[in-house]
Protein backbone atom coordinates (compact mmCIF):
# COMPACT_ATOMS: atom_id res chain seq x y z
CA UNK A 1 0.00 0.00 0.00
CA UNK A 2 1.57 3.47 -0.60
CA UNK A 3 2.29 6.08 1.80
CA UNK A 4 -0.25 9.08 2.40
CA UNK A 5 1.55 11.74 0.47
CA UNK A 6 1.21 14.56 2.67
CA UNK A 7 3.73 15.07 6.25
CA UNK A 8 4.83 17.54 8.71
CA UNK A 9 7.80 18.69 6.53
CA UNK A 10 6.80 19.71 3.12
CA UNK A 11 2.84 20.46 3.00
CA UNK A 12 1.25 23.63 2.98
CA UNK A 13 0.47 24.98 6.48
CA UNK A 14 -3.43 24.65 5.45
CA UNK A 15 -2.89 20.97 5.47
CA UNK A 16 -0.18 20.95 8.28
CA UNK A 17 -2.96 22.26 10.56
CA UNK A 18 -5.52 20.13 9.87
CA UNK A 19 -3.01 17.15 10.16
CA UNK A 20 -2.08 18.58 14.14
CA UNK A 21 -6.04 19.58 14.51
CA UNK A 22 -7.28 16.09 13.54
CA UNK A 23 -6.78 13.42 16.27
CA UNK A 24 -6.79 9.54 15.87
CA UNK A 25 -9.80 9.77 17.09
CA UNK A 26 -11.80 11.95 14.74
CA UNK A 27 -10.39 9.27 11.48
CA UNK A 28 -10.48 5.80 12.90
CA UNK A 29 -13.30 3.41 12.33
CA UNK A 30 -15.27 2.31 15.58
CA UNK A 31 -17.01 -0.54 14.97
CA UNK A 32 -14.08 -2.94 15.63
CA UNK A 33 -15.04 -6.85 14.73
CA UNK A 34 -12.22 -8.54 17.36
CA UNK A 35 -12.18 -12.55 18.25
CA UNK A 36 -10.68 -14.14 21.12
CA UNK A 37 -6.98 -15.76 21.10
CA UNK A 38 -9.64 -19.33 21.63
CA UNK A 39 -10.73 -18.59 18.00
CA UNK A 40 -9.19 -20.83 15.34
CA UNK A 41 -7.27 -19.03 12.74
CA UNK A 42 -9.67 -21.25 10.64
CA UNK A 43 -13.15 -19.09 12.21
CA UNK A 44 -10.78 -16.11 11.61
CA UNK A 45 -10.03 -16.11 8.06
CA UNK A 46 -13.71 -16.68 7.44
CA UNK A 47 -14.67 -13.67 9.39
CA UNK A 48 -11.99 -11.83 7.27
CA UNK A 49 -13.57 -13.06 4.47
CA UNK A 50 -17.33 -11.94 5.37
CA UNK A 51 -16.18 -9.12 6.66
CA UNK A 52 -13.91 -7.81 3.96
CA UNK A 53 -11.31 -6.73 6.37
CA UNK A 54 -7.08 -7.54 6.35
CA UNK A 55 -6.73 -7.91 9.66
CA UNK A 56 -8.11 -8.94 13.40
CA UNK A 57 -7.36 -7.80 16.62
CA UNK A 58 -7.72 -10.34 19.36
CA UNK A 59 -9.02 -9.47 22.37
CA UNK A 60 -9.29 -10.73 25.83
CA UNK A 61 -12.39 -8.14 27.29
CA UNK A 62 -11.44 -4.90 26.12
CA UNK A 63 -7.85 -5.33 25.97
CA UNK A 64 -5.87 -5.74 22.57
CA UNK A 65 -3.45 -8.81 22.98
CA UNK A 66 -2.88 -9.46 19.54
CA UNK A 67 -3.43 -9.42 15.87
CA UNK A 68 -3.75 -12.19 12.84
CA UNK A 69 -3.60 -10.75 9.54
CA UNK A 70 -4.06 -12.16 6.16
CA UNK A 71 -0.21 -12.71 6.26
CA UNK A 72 -0.82 -14.35 9.19
CA UNK A 73 -4.07 -16.35 7.58
CA UNK A 74 -1.98 -17.77 4.13
CA UNK A 75 1.02 -18.86 6.39
CA UNK A 76 -0.89 -20.75 8.53
CA UNK A 77 -2.77 -22.34 5.36
CA UNK A 78 1.00 -22.92 4.06
CA UNK A 79 2.19 -24.37 6.74
CA UNK A 80 -0.71 -26.21 7.97
CA UNK A 81 -1.80 -25.02 11.41
CA UNK A 82 -5.25 -23.32 10.33
CA UNK A 83 -7.58 -24.99 12.84
CA UNK A 84 -5.01 -23.74 16.07
CA UNK A 85 -6.20 -21.39 18.17
CA UNK A 86 -5.44 -17.44 17.44
CA UNK A 87 -2.74 -17.71 20.25
CA UNK A 88 -0.11 -19.83 19.03
CA UNK A 89 0.16 -17.35 15.92
CA UNK A 90 -1.18 -13.69 16.53
CA UNK A 91 1.63 -11.25 15.90
CA UNK A 92 2.10 -9.77 19.73
CA UNK A 93 4.41 -7.34 18.97
CA UNK A 94 2.29 -4.50 18.11
CA UNK A 95 2.69 -0.78 16.95
CA UNK A 96 -0.08 1.11 18.48
CA UNK A 97 -1.85 4.42 18.20
CA UNK A 98 -3.30 6.57 21.06
CA UNK A 99 -6.46 7.76 20.18
CA UNK A 100 -5.50 11.47 21.23
CA UNK A 101 -2.56 11.57 18.80
CA UNK A 102 -2.93 13.63 15.79
CA UNK A 103 -3.36 12.46 12.84
CA UNK A 104 0.02 13.60 11.91
CA UNK A 105 1.65 10.75 13.83
CA UNK A 106 -0.55 8.01 12.07
CA UNK A 107 0.64 9.15 8.64
CA UNK A 108 3.98 8.65 9.84
CA UNK A 109 3.55 5.52 11.24
CA UNK A 110 1.76 4.29 7.97
CA UNK A 111 5.13 5.32 5.43
CA UNK A 112 7.34 4.02 8.59
CA UNK A 113 5.88 0.43 9.45
CA UNK A 114 4.24 -0.53 6.29
CA UNK A 115 0.97 -2.05 8.47
CA UNK A 116 -1.88 -1.71 6.60
CA UNK A 117 -4.08 -0.98 9.67
CA UNK A 118 -3.13 0.29 13.01
CA UNK A 119 -4.91 -0.65 16.26
CA UNK A 120 -5.90 2.69 18.24
CA UNK A 121 -6.39 2.53 22.33
CA UNK A 122 -7.92 4.85 24.80
CA UNK A 123 -5.77 6.35 27.89
CA UNK A 124 -7.15 3.08 29.79
CA UNK A 125 -5.49 0.91 27.06
CA UNK A 126 -8.78 -0.21 25.88
CA UNK A 127 -8.76 -0.56 22.07
CA UNK A 128 -10.92 1.14 20.87
CA UNK A 129 -10.86 1.44 16.83
CA UNK A 130 -8.74 0.80 14.19
CA UNK A 131 -7.45 2.96 11.69
CA UNK A 132 -6.30 1.97 8.07
CA UNK A 133 -5.28 4.79 5.30
CA UNK A 134 -8.39 5.01 3.94
CA UNK A 135 -10.05 6.03 6.97
CA UNK A 136 -7.30 8.91 7.47
CA UNK A 137 -7.24 9.73 3.64
CA UNK A 138 -11.46 9.91 3.59
CA UNK A 139 -11.83 12.37 6.35
CA UNK A 140 -8.79 14.26 5.23
CA UNK A 141 -10.51 14.91 1.92
CA UNK A 142 -13.51 16.17 3.50
CA UNK A 143 -11.65 18.41 5.75
CA UNK A 144 -9.63 19.65 2.89
CA UNK A 145 -12.61 20.60 0.64
CA UNK A 146 -13.97 22.64 3.76
CA UNK A 147 -10.91 24.17 3.98
CA UNK A 148 -10.60 25.46 0.44
CA UNK A 149 -14.10 26.73 0.43
CA UNK A 150 -13.29 28.71 2.72
CA UNK A 151 -10.04 29.83 1.59
CA UNK A 152 -12.56 30.51 -1.90
CA UNK A 153 -14.35 32.68 -0.36
CA UNK A 154 -11.58 34.34 1.45
CA UNK A 155 -9.84 35.16 -2.07
CA UNK A 156 -12.47 36.68 -3.63
CA UNK A 157 -12.88 39.04 -0.96
CA UNK A 158 -9.06 39.23 -1.65
CA UNK A 159 -9.41 39.95 -5.31
CA UNK A 160 -12.38 42.74 -5.31
CA UNK A 161 -10.53 44.72 -2.10
CA UNK A 162 -7.38 44.89 -4.34
CA UNK A 163 -8.94 46.32 -7.13
CA UNK A 164 -9.65 49.20 -5.11
CA UNK A 165 -6.34 48.82 -3.39
CA UNK A 166 -4.37 52.52 -3.76
CA UNK A 167 -7.55 54.55 -4.01
CA UNK A 168 -7.51 57.97 -2.18
CA UNK A 169 -10.65 59.95 -1.89
CA UNK A 170 -10.78 63.26 -0.21
CA UNK A 171 -13.94 64.75 0.28
CA UNK A 172 -14.30 67.87 1.62
CA UNK A 173 -16.12 68.68 4.88
CA UNK A 174 -18.37 72.69 5.32
CA UNK A 175 -18.74 73.81 9.04
CA UNK A 176 -22.51 73.42 9.69
CA UNK A 177 -23.23 71.83 5.67
CA UNK A 178 -26.02 69.88 7.05
CA UNK A 179 -27.39 70.42 4.06
CA UNK A 180 -24.79 67.84 2.23
CA UNK A 181 -23.67 65.53 5.25
CA UNK A 182 -23.69 62.25 4.84
CA UNK A 183 -22.54 62.59 1.11
CA UNK A 184 -18.70 61.13 1.99
CA UNK A 185 -20.45 58.43 3.48
CA UNK A 186 -22.98 57.24 0.86
CA UNK A 187 -19.93 57.52 -1.80
CA UNK A 188 -17.52 55.57 0.33
CA UNK A 189 -20.36 52.68 1.07
CA UNK A 190 -21.25 52.88 -2.60
CA UNK A 191 -17.63 52.15 -3.20
CA UNK A 192 -17.20 49.06 -1.12
CA UNK A 193 -20.61 47.69 -2.30
CA UNK A 194 -18.88 47.86 -5.62
CA UNK A 195 -15.87 46.14 -4.34
CA UNK A 196 -18.43 43.36 -3.01
CA UNK A 197 -17.41 43.98 0.92
CA UNK A 198 -19.19 41.80 3.23
CA UNK A 199 -22.16 43.97 4.50
CA UNK A 200 -21.34 43.65 8.14
CA UNK A 201 -17.85 45.22 6.95
CA UNK A 202 -19.14 47.85 4.81
CA UNK A 203 -22.09 48.60 7.80
CA UNK A 204 -18.93 49.30 10.05
CA UNK A 205 -17.54 51.86 7.62
CA UNK A 206 -20.59 53.79 6.80
CA UNK A 207 -20.95 53.88 10.92
CA UNK A 208 -17.52 55.39 11.20
CA UNK A 209 -17.62 57.59 8.23
CA UNK A 210 -20.85 59.04 8.85
CA UNK A 211 -19.73 60.01 12.55
CA UNK A 212 -16.27 61.68 11.84
CA UNK A 213 -18.65 63.47 8.63
CA UNK A 214 -21.05 64.63 11.02
CA UNK A 215 -18.45 65.90 13.86
CA UNK A 216 -16.89 67.69 11.63
CA UNK A 217 -20.39 69.74 10.29
CA UNK A 218 -21.44 70.25 13.96
CA UNK A 219 -18.40 70.84 15.32
CA UNK A 220 -15.38 71.88 13.45
CA UNK A 221 -14.66 75.20 11.10
CA UNK A 222 -14.45 72.53 8.36
CA UNK A 223 -11.84 70.02 7.14
CA UNK A 224 -11.53 67.21 5.06
CA UNK A 225 -12.51 63.25 5.27
CA UNK A 226 -10.30 61.00 3.56
CA UNK A 227 -11.27 57.25 2.52
CA UNK A 228 -7.78 55.36 1.39
CA UNK A 229 -7.75 51.71 0.73
CA UNK A 230 -5.86 48.91 0.32
CA UNK A 231 -5.93 45.60 -0.21
CA UNK A 232 -6.85 44.59 3.60
CA UNK A 233 -7.91 47.71 4.66
CA UNK A 234 -9.76 51.07 4.74
CA UNK A 235 -8.35 54.00 6.30
CA UNK A 236 -10.63 57.13 7.29
CA UNK A 237 -8.76 60.07 8.48
CA UNK A 238 -10.89 63.40 9.48
CA UNK A 239 -8.62 66.58 9.69
CA UNK A 240 -9.93 69.89 10.37
CA UNK A 241 -8.83 73.01 10.73
CA UNK A 242 -9.80 74.09 14.39
CA UNK A 243 -10.88 74.83 16.78
CA UNK A 244 -9.11 71.66 18.70
CA UNK A 245 -11.30 69.35 21.30
CA UNK A 246 -10.41 70.54 24.60
CA UNK A 247 -11.48 67.56 26.54
CA UNK A 248 -10.53 64.29 24.41
CA UNK A 249 -11.37 61.72 27.02
CA UNK A 250 -14.30 63.68 27.72
CA UNK A 251 -15.43 63.78 23.83
CA UNK A 252 -14.49 59.72 23.77
CA UNK A 253 -17.20 58.92 26.97
CA UNK A 254 -20.54 58.18 25.76
CA UNK A 255 -23.02 60.80 26.57
CA UNK A 256 -20.67 63.59 27.22
CA UNK A 257 -21.37 66.35 24.58
CA UNK A 258 -20.83 70.31 24.03
CA UNK A 259 -23.94 70.32 21.28
CA UNK A 260 -26.09 73.24 20.80
CA UNK A 261 -29.72 72.85 21.89
CA UNK A 262 -30.07 73.66 17.90
CA UNK A 263 -28.27 70.60 16.93
CA UNK A 264 -29.39 68.06 19.84
CA UNK A 265 -33.16 69.26 18.20
CA UNK A 266 -31.74 67.68 14.71
CA UNK A 267 -30.94 65.12 16.47
CA UNK A 268 -27.33 65.14 16.55
CA UNK A 269 -25.03 65.84 19.65
CA UNK A 270 -25.99 62.90 21.52
CA UNK A 271 -21.98 62.32 22.42
CA UNK A 272 -22.03 58.73 20.51
CA UNK A 273 -20.08 60.05 17.94
CA UNK A 274 -16.62 59.30 18.59
CA UNK A 275 -17.96 56.08 21.13
CA UNK A 276 -19.90 55.33 18.06
CA UNK A 277 -16.48 55.33 15.44
CA UNK A 278 -14.12 53.41 18.34
CA UNK A 279 -16.56 50.81 18.62
CA UNK A 280 -17.11 50.00 14.92
CA UNK A 281 -12.90 50.07 13.86
CA UNK A 282 -10.35 48.12 14.31
CA UNK A 283 -7.38 50.63 15.34
CA UNK A 284 -8.35 54.17 16.01
CA UNK A 285 -5.91 57.22 16.68
CA UNK A 286 -7.04 61.25 17.64
CA UNK A 287 -4.81 63.96 17.93
CA UNK A 288 -6.16 67.72 18.77
CA UNK A 289 -5.41 71.22 19.67
CA UNK A 290 -6.66 75.03 18.60
CA UNK A 291 -4.64 74.38 15.20
CA UNK A 292 -7.48 71.19 14.56
CA UNK A 293 -8.37 67.61 14.84
CA UNK A 294 -6.97 64.14 13.29
CA UNK A 295 -8.95 61.73 13.64
CA UNK A 296 -7.37 58.33 12.03
CA UNK A 297 -8.94 54.78 11.89
CA UNK A 298 -8.69 51.53 9.89
CA UNK A 299 -11.28 48.95 9.31
CA UNK A 300 -9.91 45.50 8.18
CA UNK A 301 -11.62 44.57 4.40
CA UNK A 302 -11.05 41.16 5.09
CA UNK A 303 -13.64 39.48 6.82
CA UNK A 304 -13.02 37.55 10.50
CA UNK A 305 -14.54 34.10 11.13
CA UNK A 306 -17.82 35.93 12.71
CA UNK A 307 -17.98 38.34 10.02
CA UNK A 308 -18.63 35.29 7.72
CA UNK A 309 -22.09 34.57 9.29
CA UNK B 1 -43.67 42.35 5.14
CA UNK B 2 -42.59 44.59 2.86
CA UNK B 3 -42.92 48.46 1.83
CA UNK B 4 -46.03 48.32 0.09
CA UNK B 5 -47.97 46.15 2.96
CA UNK B 6 -47.66 49.88 4.95
CA UNK B 7 -50.16 50.68 2.88
CA UNK B 8 -52.87 48.57 5.21
CA UNK B 9 -51.55 50.20 8.26
CA UNK B 10 -54.06 52.55 9.83
CA UNK B 11 -53.03 56.05 10.31
CA UNK B 12 -50.31 55.86 7.99
CA UNK B 13 -49.76 57.89 4.77
CA UNK B 14 -47.05 57.31 2.08
CA UNK B 15 -45.11 60.39 0.91
CA UNK B 16 -42.70 58.90 -1.16
CA UNK B 17 -42.26 54.78 -1.82
CA UNK B 18 -39.35 54.09 -3.27
CA UNK B 19 -39.22 50.50 -3.77
CA UNK B 20 -42.46 48.75 -2.30
CA UNK B 21 -40.87 45.56 -2.47
CA UNK B 22 -38.40 46.36 -0.38
CA UNK B 23 -38.85 43.94 3.01
CA UNK B 24 -39.74 45.41 6.75
CA UNK B 25 -37.92 42.78 9.33
CA UNK B 26 -37.94 45.36 12.06
CA UNK B 27 -39.02 48.47 13.73
CA UNK B 28 -36.54 50.71 15.14
CA UNK B 29 -37.75 54.32 17.34
CA UNK B 30 -35.68 56.61 17.32
CA UNK B 31 -35.01 60.40 17.37
CA UNK B 32 -31.14 60.22 18.25
CA UNK B 33 -29.53 59.95 15.21
CA UNK B 34 -26.22 58.42 16.22
CA UNK B 35 -28.05 55.91 18.64
CA UNK B 36 -29.71 55.21 15.21
CA UNK B 37 -26.85 54.71 13.61
CA UNK B 38 -25.23 52.58 16.03
CA UNK B 39 -28.28 49.99 16.39
CA UNK B 40 -30.93 50.09 13.74
CA UNK B 41 -30.59 46.93 11.73
CA UNK B 42 -30.98 47.05 8.21
CA UNK B 43 -34.16 45.94 6.80
CA UNK B 44 -35.81 47.74 9.78
CA UNK B 45 -38.46 50.73 9.34
CA UNK B 46 -37.27 53.80 11.26
CA UNK B 47 -39.78 55.68 13.39
CA UNK B 48 -38.16 59.35 14.59
CA UNK B 49 -39.72 62.84 14.49
CA UNK B 50 -36.19 63.52 12.85
CA UNK B 51 -38.49 65.14 9.31
CA UNK B 52 -34.87 66.18 7.61
CA UNK B 53 -32.82 65.30 4.96
CA UNK B 54 -29.46 63.75 7.29
CA UNK B 55 -32.65 61.01 8.41
CA UNK B 56 -32.87 59.94 5.06
CA UNK B 57 -28.47 59.75 4.76
CA UNK B 58 -28.58 57.63 8.00
CA UNK B 59 -31.23 55.28 6.55
CA UNK B 60 -29.59 55.38 3.04
CA UNK B 61 -26.10 54.07 4.44
CA UNK B 62 -27.72 51.40 6.86
CA UNK B 63 -29.94 49.91 4.15
CA UNK B 64 -33.04 50.97 6.10
CA UNK B 65 -36.51 50.30 4.47
CA UNK B 66 -38.42 52.95 5.35
CA UNK B 67 -38.86 55.80 7.08
CA UNK B 68 -42.23 56.61 9.30
CA UNK B 69 -42.47 60.48 10.95
CA UNK B 70 -44.15 60.08 13.92
CA UNK B 71 -46.78 62.89 15.80
CA UNK B 72 -48.34 64.28 12.66
CA UNK B 73 -44.59 65.69 11.38
CA UNK B 74 -44.40 66.15 7.70
CA UNK B 75 -41.65 66.12 5.69
CA UNK B 76 -39.75 68.72 3.79
CA UNK B 77 -39.17 69.27 0.40
CA UNK B 78 -35.77 68.38 0.40
CA UNK B 79 -36.07 65.40 2.61
CA UNK B 80 -38.41 63.80 0.11
CA UNK B 81 -36.00 65.05 -2.77
CA UNK B 82 -33.44 63.33 -1.00
CA UNK B 83 -35.49 60.27 -0.29
CA UNK B 84 -36.02 60.06 -4.17
CA UNK B 85 -32.08 59.89 -4.89
CA UNK B 86 -30.96 57.70 -1.90
CA UNK B 87 -34.18 55.45 -2.59
CA UNK B 88 -35.72 55.54 0.42
CA UNK B 89 -39.45 55.40 1.29
CA UNK B 90 -41.05 57.88 3.60
CA UNK B 91 -44.63 57.62 5.43
CA UNK B 92 -45.87 59.70 8.26
CA UNK B 93 -48.25 58.92 10.78
CA UNK B 94 -50.37 60.38 12.72
CA UNK B 95 -49.82 58.42 16.74
CA UNK B 96 -46.29 58.53 18.29
CA UNK B 97 -43.87 56.08 18.33
CA UNK B 98 -45.14 53.26 20.40
CA UNK B 99 -48.76 53.66 18.75
CA UNK B 100 -47.23 53.42 15.56
CA UNK B 101 -44.84 50.44 16.29
CA UNK B 102 -47.99 48.78 17.56
CA UNK B 103 -50.09 49.16 14.41
CA UNK B 104 -47.33 47.88 12.37
CA UNK B 105 -46.08 44.54 14.37
CA UNK B 106 -49.14 42.53 13.53
CA UNK B 107 -47.88 43.00 9.79
CA UNK B 108 -44.23 42.45 10.54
Amino acid sequence: MSEIPINTETSSSVILELILRLKVKDVMSTNVITATKETSLRKIQQIMREERITGLPIVMGKRLVGLVSMDDIIKALDLGYIEEPAQNHMSQDLIVLDEEMPVSFAINYFSRYRYHRFPVLNKYKHLVGMVTNRDITTVLLVEINKEVERLEKLAKVHTHATEMSGEVHTYPILKNDFENAGSASTQIKKRLKEAKIPNAIIRRAAIASYELEMNMVVHSDGGTLKAEYTPTTLTLTAQDTGPGISDIEGALTPGWSTASEWIRSLGFGAGMGLPNVKNVVDTFFIESDVRGTTVSCTINLIPKEEDQA
Amino acid sequence: MTVKDLNQVEGLKAHHIADEDHAVTDIYCGDLLSDVMANAQEDSALLTIQAHKNTVAVASLLGLSVIILCNNRTPAPDMIEAAESEEISIFSSSANHYKTALAITPFL
